[in-house]
This record gives structure tokens, C-alpha cells and sequence, in this order.
């Protein structure tokens, strides 16, 4: 199995980004709550890219390629954007977020809770990083 | 794509949410939430029934109003979420800072 699309840097992509997932999940031995909450931290990580590392510019793409490997799924995110290190990104916390009234940083919090394994790599101008679920028996 | 209608009902005011919340919509639902406020709503319950998907964008919406909510006494509870949706919630600890009840009865 392998599945893959491109999007344009604009918010409005990420209603492809769920009708794809939706789409490819189905065929996968994951829960209905595993499937929504997966997608919801693919869909966070390409809103990140879409709104903080392309500002919207929708000339711009993000490649999602989701991979079947043994006991895991793979969702690699490639984009040629501005890197954002995911895995250096301080999570923030609860309350700051509600004193500060940010309406970011939650997104992060959702993908390290839901995914089991975050992978990042920057290589000549091109950013990827993998989030991975495990299946679970 | 997102609907978001308001009733008044009982001295409450419902925010009924359909379908799903992203980056790209959530800015409607701050705009009805400020609409409320603005209109001196003492009472706000969000009715989540036919609401299939929330990101962070829609959740950071309601984060964002939670101190001024409080500091104007004015109410805010969510019902009938479906699991999937209330499971969010509960990953983000969001189900501890607002009251998440299972039916409008409940919530009113």
C-alpha cells in the first residue's frame, strides 16, 4: 500500500488532506478512533506548514505519503518551507495557553499525544517529518 | 465546511455547530462566541451533536475565551458531543476547563 497527494499551501487544503486520509485509512485495521484522531494530527501538522512556514502562499505545495510498514503506519510530510522542528518545539503549557489567549500551540500537543514516533529531517531545502502510529493487537 | 446557527431557549443561548472546524472556518466559530458576548449572553451552550470534526484551530477558539468568559460571569457548556469529537477534548485535558455534558437537559 501506498498513498500519496500533493496540496497547496491554503487552509482550504485541508479538507483534501481529511478526504484523503479518510479514504486511505479505510483500509487499514485502525479503530474509527484511531483513524480520527490520526488524521487530525496529520491535518495539524500540514495547517502548521500551510499557515506558519508557507504564509498561506498557495504556489506553494506540501507532499503527504502515507506507507504501510510491519505493526506501524508511516505519514511522511514533505514540504520546502521554512523548517519547523517539531521535536525541538517546547510544548507549551495548558494555562499559559488560556492566559496568553494563544490560539496556537495546542496543535503540537494533540500530534505528541496521538502519534507514537516523530521523525524530522531537513535536506537540501526540503523538510520531512514522519509522524508514526503502531497497530495495536 | 461549517454551520454554526444561534437559538435562544430558556434565557440560553445554543450555539449549534454542524460539521467540521479546521484552520480554514474557525474564524466563524470566534466571531459567533464574540457575537454572544457582545449581545450580553449570560449563558452559552455550544450543542456539539452534528459536529463530526474540531482541530486545534476550533478548540484554541474556546481556550482563547475561557478567562474572559469567566471574568464577565457568563456560562459556557458544550453537549452531545459525539465520542470521537468528546475523545479530542479529553486529549487536550479541555474536558477539565470546560463542562462537557452528554444532552441539552443536562447542560441547561
Amino acid at each position: 500500500m501506498n498513498h500519496q497527494i500533493r496540496i497547496y499551501c491554503q487552509t482550504s487544503s485541508l479538507v483534501e488532506v481529511r478526504v484523503f486520509l479518510q479514504k486511505t485509512l479505510r483500509e487499514l485495521r485502525l479503530s474509527e478512533k484511531d483513524q480520527h484522531q490520526v488524521t487530525l494530527a496529520v491535518e495539524e501538522i500540514c495547517a502548521n506548514l500551510i499557515i506558519h512556514s508557507h504564509n498561506c502562499n498557495a504556489k506553494d505545495h506540501i507532499e503527504l505519503e502515507v506507507k504501510e510498514a510491519p505493526g506501524k503506519l508511516i505519514f511522511e510530510i514533505k514540504d520546502q518551507g521554512e523548517a519547523f522542528n517539531l521535536i525541538d518545539y517546547e510544548i507549551p503549557d495548558l494555562k499559559k495557553v488560556i492566559e496568553e489567549k494563544r490560539k496556537g500551540g495546542l496543535g503540537i500537543i494533540l500530534v505528541r499525544k496521538i502519534m507514537d514516533e516523530i521523525e524530522f529531517e531537513s535536506h537540501k531545502g526540503t523538510n520531512t517529518c514522519r509522524l508514526i502510529k503502531w497497530f495495536r493487537a | 465546511m461549517i454551520s454554526i446557527e444561534t437559538q435562544k431557549e430558556n434565557g440560553h443561548d445554543l450555539l449549534i455547530l454542524r460539521g467540521e472546524v479546521d484552520a480554514s472556518n474557525s474564524v466563524m466559530l470566534d466571531e459567533a462566541i464574540q457575537k454572544l458576548i457582545n449581545d450580553g449572553s449570560k449563558s452559552i451552550l455550544v450543542d456539539g451533536q452534528g459536529l463530526e470534526y474540531i482541530s486545534s484551530a476550533g478548540l484554541g477558539v474556546f481556550m482563547s475565551y475561557l478567562e474572559d468568559l469567566q471574568e464577565r460571569d457568563i456560562d459556557l457548556k458544550i453537549y452531545s458531543l459525539t465520542p470521537r469529537v468528546y475523545e479530542v477534548f479529553k486529549i487536550l485535558g479541555l474536558d477539565q476547563l470546560i463542562p462537557i455534558l452528554p444532552d441539552k437537559t443536562a447542560a441547561f
